[in-house]
């Protein structure tokens, strides 16, 4: 089944399996407490906590890294080059090889990966940030839809949201005590995450407050916070003795693609995620039993339909982090699944992890990480 | 380079102009996808990935806009990504599209960077309003003007020198139909009668704001192969990056310059670069940056670059010539700037640059930098692959 017009999922060849194939690994990652009010810490504040805590838990300096790379947004403080002055708190001197995605940081990771199969360093560092809290996000994304035909219609990111939601329920997939299934599942993981910007926090009201764009209640939408997150990344025997020296082990990055769809809303089946599909294919996730994954769902409907995208059964254990409902540090977002992920498998909780990332209205644009011990 | 060899198969890039009201943000990237496609032999269900550059997003208002030009760029159900790194994004595209095929992922891809400058406007949109930070009014030109003091002074540099590179790259940019400023006869006397903007930045100093794209189709060797016309190979990348302020910092001759050229250089075999580059393509946005970046990429001794514009080295017919196409100071959509140098570097040793060819071109050199003069992107293209 595909919409009309989409390419066959072939369109793409699967990732060529050189001998380099798995040599790539999450060796460290650090994520701020984030936070769903302004604390008046700047970027470079934020980045700073996360990089040097990073680099900490792996124990080399920052003249070892090989390459860096990050990912952020400039509409999220309203003015350019937002990552110009989060470079300071990498400590660019003497000069480093550096660059920047306008994505979710999840990209970044992409970037760094592509970057370390050249064969001639052998570690890069990625890292993400927002203040979301500085505007207001579903306003901003408007900006992000098509400036002729779409965004003067002023339609905002919820209320796209809350119409897939309604593709979702009218095509049966799932139901309202579905949703509030996975808001409350979020928050109760959330509460046990001490980096959750909703640890402690009680949703009473979630279940029976008013719709904000029906069918979607404030406890099915993502708040967004004010957060980091930064990942490093290592090859083979240099990330086998980093991950030893912390007593872990690598989670190896045995399938990493990205796949983005149509944009307007219209040209796609909302009921599905073809993006999502097929990256999750050419990562290859169903070759092996997936213990855990963490989601991009910023909208409590979109686990479920992520989850039957990606492939992943009953089994799978979806989002134990609390998920982007639990903190949606905007840019970084996208990183910490990747982090909430490997961090398990390099602790033994899990053997093989899924970490997917997501940007642009209606899940657009998708990314999927296999991890594996 | 590291990895497997890249060439570039496919190069299109539209005319520059101040406005192209003729055409939506889509319809000109799509203008140059379309014609490096078509130079390249190939369609878009040939490409396996897309990369994207651009300045910020405030020069349009569009947030994130690979997300809708997503359809224009036929990506698709394929890998898209943007790439944003100040004014050397350009370059940093190339590089960014070129590390796709050097990681063994990709055999085809397509790399665009663009701005529609005319959607805003350009010294707003470059006005730092940080919150707890001091916002200058200043836009580029106010805030380069200081550091080409400092080099004026440094150097002894006679005024005439930054008014005879203005009059240089645009006679150039009389022999590229895509150039924005075609100004006929232009003289260094014309330039500076032109006002001043920024001291000692004189009007036609300056470079003007554009509206374009440009577009490169990569490959690997099958894809080289099985190109139409010459590829030109990549012999070497790099970037460097450096904060924008601190005690240490020679924002004149900055260190994250000298080491990316260092880098590119060892890996593409270049011992003396005015020895052994035939051609270079340089993000002069401002005249005197041609004098700096010939210090600081090492065609020219400290306080000595000056000399060597003066003497017409640099001219199209000197013995080292920088940017025959006109160069930024002839058009400059700020997003493609990068990539139109890297572009136009490669044209040259593909044989392919037109009415603004190097004769024998065999090694070229492509250069971006961004904002506070401390990010660099610069790649070596040749005729042969390596």
């Amino acid at each position: 089944m595909s919409t009309p017009g989409t390419p066959p999922p072939t369109a793409v060849p699967p990732f060529p399996r050189d001998r380099r194939e798995g040599d790539v690994a999450v060796v460290a990652f650090s994520q701020t407490r984030h936070m769903a009010a302004d604390s008046g810490a700047p970027e470079a504040r934020l980045v700073h906590t996360v990089v040097s805590d990073v680099l900490q838990r792996a124990g080399i300096d920052r003249g070892d890294i090989g390459f860096t790379v990050s990912g952020s947004l400039d509409y999220l403080a309203g003015t350019p080059f937002t990552f110009v002055g989060a470079l300071d708190a990498v400590g660019a001197w003497p000069p480093i090889s550096e660059s920047h995605v306008e994505m979710d940081a999840a990209w970044a990771l992409y970037e760094a990966w592509l970057r370390l199969r050249h064969g001639d360093i052998d570690t890069a560092l990625v890292y993400g940030f927002g203040k979301a809290t500085q505007g207001d996000l579903p306003d901003i994304l408007t900006l992000q839809l098509d400036p002729y035909y779409l965004a003067p219609l002023g339609i905002d990111d919820i209320s796209l949201a809350a119409l897939q939601a309604r593709a979702l329920l009218d095509a049966e997939r799932v139901t309202e005590a579905d949703l509030a299934a996975v808001v409350d599942r979020s928050y109760a993981a959330a509460r046990a995450n001490p980096y959750s910007a909703q640890a402690g926090f009680t949703p009473d009201t979630l279940l029976t407050s008013e719709y904000v764009a029906h069918p979607l209640r404030p406890g099915d939408i993502a708040r967004p916070c004010d957060g980091a997150a930064a990942v490093l990344l290592a090859t083979g025997d240099t990330a086998r003795r980093i991950a030893e020296a912390q007593g872990t082990r690598p989670a190896w990055i045995r399938g990493l693609e990205q796949r983005v769809d149509a944009h307007g809303p219209g040209a796609r089946d909302l009921t599905r995620c073809d993006a999502a599909e097929r990256a999750a294919v050419a990562a290859g996730v169903g070759a092996a039993p997936v213990q855990v994954a963490e989601v991009h769902a910023r909208y409590s409907h979109q686990e479920p339909l992520l989850r039957g995208a990606l492939g992943l059964d009953d089994g799978v254990e979806v989002n134990p982090s609390g998920g982007p409902l639990g903190a949606d540090p905007v840019m970084a977002t996208g990183l910490v699944r990747v982090g909430e992920v490997a961090r398990r498998i390099a602790a033994g909780a899990a053997e093989r992890g899924v970490a997917h990332a997501a940007q642009g209205p209606c899940l657009q644009h998708n990314l999927v990480t296999v991890l594996e011990g | 380079m590291s990895g497997r060899p890249v060439a570039v198969i496919g190069v299109g890039q539209t005319r520059y102009r101040t406005r192209r009201d003729d055409v939506s943000i889509a319809g000109l990237v799509r203008e140059a996808a379309l014609r490096a496609l078509e130079d390249a032999g190939l369609d878009f269900a040939d490409i396996d990935a897309v990369v994207l550059g651009k300045a910020p997003d405030l020069f349009e208002g569009v947030v994130m806009p690979d997300l809708y030009l997503a359809d224009a760029l036929g990506a698709r159900g394929k890998p898209l990504l943007r790439v944003h790194t100040a004014g050397s994004v350009g370059g940093s595209t190339g590089i960014v599209g070129a590390s796709h095929i050097a990681s063994g992922a990709f055999e085809r891809v397509l790399v665009v960077a663009w701005e529609k400058q005319s959607e805003s406007n350009a010294t707003w949109a470059l006005t730092l309003a940080h919150p707890m930070s001091t916002s200058l009014v200043v836009g580029a030109g106010g805030y380069f003007a200081p550091f080409i003091r400092a080099y004026i002074e440094r150097s002894g540099a006679p005024g005439r020198i930054g008014p005879m590179v203005a009059a240089k790259d645009r006679r150039n940019a009389l022999r590229n139909p895509y150039a924005h400023l075609r100004i006929p006869d232009i003289t260094p006397e014309m330039v500076e009668a032109t006002p001043m903007l920024w001291e000692p930045i004189r009007y036609l100093e300056a470079c003007p704001s554009s509206d374009g794209a440009c577009a490169v189709v990569l490959g690997g060797r099958t894809a080289a192969r099985a190109a139409p016309g010459a590829p030109a190979w990549v012999l070497g990348t790099a970037m460097r990056s450096e904060p924008i302020a601190f005690a240490g910092r020679d924002a004149v001759d900055p260190r994250a310059g000298r080491d990316c050229a260092a880098d590119v250089y060892a890996q593409a075999g270049i011992a003396d670069p005015r020895r052994d580059i035939d051609v270079a393509e340089v993000y002069v946005p401002f005249s005197w940056y041609e004098p700096m970046w010939l210090e600081n990429l090492g065609f020219a001794s400290p306080g000595e670059g000056w000399r060597l514009t003066e003497s017409g080295a640099t001219a199209i017919d000197g013995d080292t010539p920088w940017n025959p196409s006109g160069g930024v100071l002839s058009a400059n959509p700020i997003g493609a700037s990068g990539l139109i140098r890297f572009a136009e570097a490669a044209q040259q040793v593909r044989g392919a640059a037109g009415d603004h060819q190097i004769d024998g071109a065999r090694t070229a050199l492509g250069h971006a930098y961004g904002a506070g003069s401390q990010f660099f992107a610069m790649w070596i293209v040749g005729s042969e692959c390596p």
